[in-house]
């Protein structure tokens, strides 16, 4: 493991940011901390950094346990979710800010920092101010900033955060292949789970201080460890009475399930071909357009799901009756999760019709 | 058609609204200040230019003139090395007693200069927890050029660090952090990233600083003595040839002081227009 937390705890005043923290990570793999406001992730980070010391529990670097060094010697890049960009400094001095630091000849200097103005693609940029650059440029700068001195580790705090939608698309794009072009370990927050699912090579999913999971993306997706997770991830809505629809029996212990749209098809009269036994009845409540498809609301017995239709088929009317196959959900207690397919699907495989 | 005469009268309104608020203004300014300054370069030319010139280059006068550069200067500079430290421990340190702290530095501000002069004679003065100390190693405070600037230093410490503390409250920590986390050591943190940023600032309120610190009247005529040629200040010195009636030479002196606040608001322009331009 190259970056490894043991049994982290940190408290401030008396809330409980980091309980009990523990995880390791892979040298080379960009990590996602992910989680709601408030979870610890952004603790987490700044622990590992060297800006909080935690109460309990070590911090290891590369096998070196780093708890007693202080931040400016652990060798890390840090991006800030402000950006933190020296504003009385332009383009340029602020990525060779570190560099100067570490006492480098000014030729070795401007040769690294042209060579990372060029790998942001800010090439003529190098004497403008950051209030003279937009969002994204000013993201690029950060980020080439905390790589400028050749860190082992890269830490990013909400790196998209300040952004407006349509850069952000882009620039989580350009930074995951950027952080695999120079090839650094990273770890970066983030409580937008698209973000995570889609920069990250590992997840790690945190709530109220402590980690609940840790994964690759679709692990995490499809095999939620906690409960949490599961609410968490995807678009996930609660079904309380999950015994009473066809297919799924009751589990000890477990009294709620947790469903998702693409684990629920809609059909219309006479259009599901297979697995009509396993289907259940419902009433088309309301229909919203999504953009890609069509999101639409459905009551069965009672409860409510959602679910999303593809715009390439026939439409369906508000109060509607359709045909609902649930192919599978999760049910859970406390602290357990347990994935349920539809057990009347596969009755029905051998009477084909 | 009666919304166009309401508009019209809300106009008409604000108009008179505006008449009147400048005529008030200005005829304030006039009564208060204009016409007090130009009797007051009258009188200091009422003997003629002759007198003026002799009154300015008094031996006293260039005394007095010089104490107070002095005093000026020297209060300037500590103040503003205290002033700086005071407010980066405040706006970027948490201790237990900043409020506190704070508070205290508002002092000054609060307590009148009598009462200021009256505090360092009780310390240093003959009847002073001080006094024995002090002559022991024949140190003179009380009645000298020390306690002119220790007053001076009194009357005028909350100025720099007051116009730096709101400057460096809205930068944040931010950017000092991640220098620091680059390996940047304090001093060049401050130096790089803190000291640009309230650079401007500081120049206003150094520039403040001078200002009362040449006009300071209260705690200086306490602790002054006023003896003249030895600690008379500008303003001390004009309220002494103003008691021995010479009116023009008195008004000729404070034409002096007149003359260096004028400067020192032209400077206060130029600084708060670079501000303005700096401040992106």
């Amino acid at each position: 493991m190259y970056v490894e937390l043991k049994n982290i705890t940190k408290t401030f005043q008396d809330y409980k940011a980091s309980d009990n923290v523990s995880f390791g990570i892979e040298k080379g793999k960009l990590i996602g901390l992910l989680g709601p406001s408030g979870s610890g992730k952004t603790t987490i980070l700044r622990m590992i950094a060297g800006l909080e010391q935690p109460d309990s529990g070590d911090i290891f670097i590369n096998g070196e346990r780093v708890n007693d060094i202080p931040a400016s010697k652990r060798g890390i890049g840090f991006v800030f979710q402000s950006y933190a960009l020296f504003r009385y400094m332009d383009v340029f001095d602020n990525i060779a800010f570190g560099l100067e630091i570490q006492k480098k000849n000014k030729k070795e200097i401007k040769d690294r920092v042209l060579e990372l103005i060029k790998l942001i693609g800010l090439e003529g940029l190098e004497h403008r101010y950051p209030n003279q650059l937009s969002g994204g440029q000013r993201q690029r700068v950060a980020f080439a900033r905390a790589l400028a001195p050749n860190p082992q580790l890269l830490l990013l705090d909400e790196p998209f955060a300040a952004i407006d939608a349509k850069v952000r698309q882009e620039l989580r794009s350009w930074l995951k292949e950027m952080i695999s072009r120079v090839g650094i370990t990273s770890i970066f927050v983030t409580h937008d789970q698209d973000e995570a699912i889609e920069v990250a090579d590992e997840i790690i999913i945190t709530n109220q201080g402590r980690v609940d999971q840790m994964g690759s993306p679709l692990e995490i997706y499809k095999k939620p460890g906690t409960p949490f997770v599961a609410q968490f991830i995807g678009q996930s809505s609660i079904v309380e009475d999950y015994s009473s629809l066809v297919g799924f029996d009751k589990v000890e212990s477990m009294n709620q399930a947790i469903i998702r749209p693409e684990f629920i098809r809609i059909a219309k009269r006479g259009e599901l071909k297979q697995y009509l036994s396993a289907a259940e009845e419902g009433v088309v409540e309301s229909i919203a357009f999504r953009g890609n498809n069509l999101e639409v609301k459905v009551q069965v017995n009672g409860q409510n799901f959602t679910a999303t239709r593809s715009l390439e088929k026939e439409s369906i009317q508000v109060g509607e009756e359709v045909d609902v196959l649930i192919y599978r959900l999760y049910v859970f207690d406390e602290d357990r999760t347990y994935l349920l397919e539809n057990k009347a699907m596969k009755d029905d495989n051998p009477v084909f019709i | 058609m009666s919304i166009k005469q309401d508009s019209v009268d809300l106009k008409k309104g604000a108009k008179i609204t505006k008449t009147v608020l400048i005529t008030v203004s200005l005829l304030f300014v006039i009564i208060m200040l204009v016409i007090p300054m130009l009797i007051l370069i009258v009188y200091a030319f009422k003997d003629g230019f002759t007198k003026y010139i002799e009154a300015i280059t008094d031996t006293y006068t260039i005394k007095a003139l010089r104490l107070t550069i002095i005093a000026t200067i020297t209060a300037v500079a500590i103040n503003t090395f205290f002033g700086l430290f005071a407010a980066w421990a405040v706006t970027k340190f948490y201790f237990k007693g900043k409020q506190l702290l704070l508070t205290l530095i508002d002092i000054p501000f609060a307590v009148s200069p009598v009462i200021a002069g009256l505090i360092f004679i009780l310390t240093f003065g003959r009847i002073g927890w001080a006094h024995g100390f002090l002559e022991a190693h024949d140190i003179q405070i009380v009645f000298a050029v020390p306690g002119v600037i220790i007053a001076t230093i009194f009357v005028t410490f909350p100025f720099i660090s007051r116009e730096i503390i709101p400057v460096l409250n809205a930068q944040g920590k931010d950017e000092e952090e991640a220098a620091a986390l680059m390996g940047a050591s304090g001093f060049r943190i401050f130096r790089k990233i803190t000291l640009p940023h309230m650079k401007w600032a500081l120049l206003y309120g150094i520039v403040l600083c001078s200002a009362r610190a040449m006009g300071e009247f209260g705690a200086v005529s306490v602790l002054s003595g006023h003896l003249r040629g030895k600690t008379n200040t500008l303003p001390l010195h004009v309220e002494i040839i103003y008691n021995e009636f010479k009116l023009s030479a008195a008004f000729a002196v404070s034409s002096i002081l007149v003359v260096l606040a004028v400067i020192i608001l032209i400077l206060r322009n130029i600084v708060e227009y670079k501000a303005k331009k700096g401040g992106r």
